[in-house]
């Protein structure tokens, strides 16, 4: 076997320098998104370091980050959550969908996009980033405040679209017509049921398939299955993601909560290998005309999903303050949004660009906003009474 | 005491509850088994001020130190999978009749159908107590059976 010294050493210096910068913005309770997007840039091409070795493995790494991001949500989806959620929020995920899709779509209209692009747009600025926030909420000490629940409900049923979402992209993107676009998700959407009833009824037989005692054992066992029918389901044109997603879904219980650990590490090291890889298949050049629109569309959605967290909250019975908090905490655009960059890939360049400068802007002020608004932070607070 | 059962999403679940003396207190309990108490400002019952986190291995051993009731409510736990059958905690009081008595004086299986799973007594917990364990006064019984056969025993426990 040959070493490459040069893949090695770029790699580790990549990765070194990625929990640095990564470490910086955790302290500031902001997530680490915008750090790799940063140094995709600059390192990619027009960037000012280019990395030829390590690029290749972060090229050929990314799609695996796709297929574990959309695992490990599968994972910790729940049908009992789900239908809670739906029971009390539906209303408030048609307002969300509503406000935060239209200024995206509106957005793609006025820079004279296609269709495709448009809905790409508008799927980009819909989705929050259920990893962001949870992982905020945390950090604010707010996972037991009254709004939290209204938050969390919002982003479980986004995700759910989002699986209905990514195969009608998808086929459209890859230049299927409407028809087939439609068929596609129906397909989806069918099969996910097929998933949800199937999880539902045997998903301790379908565990079994998979369960072993042995980490490793499980690790390779969950990995080769979801790739397979990953692949499979790109195959169908219905993309990866919802495929792994499946998987996700159809693991309950014991193996769920297992697979979930084992998997961790490594869905952060692929994560992150995505998110660079964005960042590399995005020119600076390009980007940098795209800001004040990114920076505009920016604007509106952050008021729009203001508005969905208030009209979500209000429903709980939620003061104001509360209310706020709901709306700032839903802000944070993140890695479903690049999952969608990273679909149509850099097939229209205009709308990567654009996106990419959007979800920077969105997972540094989302997190930002999120901590100075609805009163003060808890510690500060707890001189109160 | 009323602990309202809050469902979070991807995160887990909360335990809202007020104490005796009107503290408003939050259990957040994670997923990955960490536990976060929180306390509510009485002026904005929204807003949660954590207290303190604890690892699964801590709230196992709070959950020690604060003794028998978590004990017997697991055991409550146990029935709740099985439509019909119920599980009680029943308390040996001073005046029991029984207090120094082996358990097998109270008949209390064949008389009502129920059965006495453990004891639970101080911090400790018998599992399977045959007829022969004595029962001591403050000692709580586990009862599982249906609902009169519960108060069947509680009725026998405290009149003989």
């Amino acid at each position: 076997m040959q070493v490459s010294g040069a893949l090695l050493f770029q790699l580790g210096a990549l990765l070194t320098t990625l929990a640095i910068l990564g470490a910086v913005a955790r302290r500031y309770a902001l997530s680490p998104i915008p750090v790799y997007l940063m140094a995709g840039l600059a390192l990619g091409k027009g960037g000012i370091m280019p990395v030829a070795a390590a690029g290749e493995f972060v090229t050929t790494g990314a799609p695996i980050g796709i297929v574990l991001l959309l695992l490990t949500l599968g994972l910790e989806f729940s049908a009992t959550e789900f239908a809670s959620s739906l029971r009390h929020h539906l209303p408030s995920a048609g307002v969300d969908i509503v406000l935060n899709a239209t200024p995206g779509a509106v957005a793609g209209w006025l820079l004279g996009l296609d269709g495709v692009a448009i809905l790409a747009v508008a799927g980009v600025t819909y989705i929050s980033s259920s990893g962001v926030i949870a992982r905020l909420l945390g950090d604010l000490g707010r996972l037991g405040n009254r709004e939290t629940p209204a938050v969390l409900s919002v982003l479980v049923l986004e995700d759910f679209a989002m699986a209905a979402y990514l195969p009608l992209f998808a086929v459209l993107a890859s230049g299927g017509s409407w028809l087939d676009a439609v068929a596609g998700m129906a397909a989806a959407v069918g099969a996910l049921c097929a998933a949800f009833a199937a999880s539902y009824r045997w998903g301790h037989h379908v565990g079994r398939l998979v369960e072993h005692p042995d980490s490793e054992q499980l690790l390779l066992r969950v990995l080769g299955v979801t790739l397979m029918v990953a692949a499979l389901a790109e195959f169908l044109h219905a993309s990866a993601a919802v495929g792994a997603f499946l998987v996700g879904l159809t693991l309950t219980g014991e193996t769920a909560d297992r697979a979930r650990k084992v998997l961790g590490p490594l869905r952060d090291l692929f994560a992150a290998v995505f998110f660079l890889a964005i960042g590399l298949s995005v020119d600076p050049r390009e980007l940098l005309p795209m800001i004040p629109a990114a920076l505009a569309l920016a604007t509106v959605t952050a008021a729009t999903k203001v508005a969905t967290g208030i009209f979500a909250a209000r429903r709980d019975g939620v003061a104001r303050r509360g209310q706020l908090r709901a709306g700032t905490a839903l802000i944070a655009r993140g890695e479903f949004s690049l999952i969608i960059i990273g679909l149509i890939g850099p097939s229209i360049a205009e709308v990567a660009a654009l996106a990419t400068a959007y979800v920077f802007i969105m997972a540094i002020a989302g997190p930002v906003l999120a901590r100075y608004t609805g009163g003060p932070l808890p510690a500060s607070a707890g001189r109160g009474d | 005491m009323d602990v309202k059962e809050v469902l979070l999403p991807g995160v887990g679940l909360r335990y809202e509850f007020t104490s005796h003396k009107g503290d408003r207190i939050g259990i957040v309990a994670r997923r990955g088994g960490d536990f976060d108490v929180v306390l509510y400002a009485r002026d904005d019952p929204d807003q949660a001020r954590p207290v303190f986190c604890l690892t699964d291995e801590e709230a196992e051993a709070v959950a020690q130190i604060l003794g028998a009731p978590r004990i017997a409510e697991r055991f409550t736990e146990l029935a709740h999978g099985v439509p019909g059958l119920e599980a009680g905690q029943v308390r040996i009081t001073p005046e029991s009749p029984f207090v120094d008595h082996p358990l097998g004086d109270t008949q209390a299986r064949s008389r009502t159908g129920a059965s006495i799973v453990a004891i639970v007594r101080d911090e400790q917990v018998l599992a399977s107590p045959g007829p022969a364990e004595m029962l001591r006064a403050q000692d709580v019984l586990i009862v599982i059976g249906t609902e009169e056969g519960i108060a069947g025993v509680e009725q026998i426990v405290d009149k003989g």
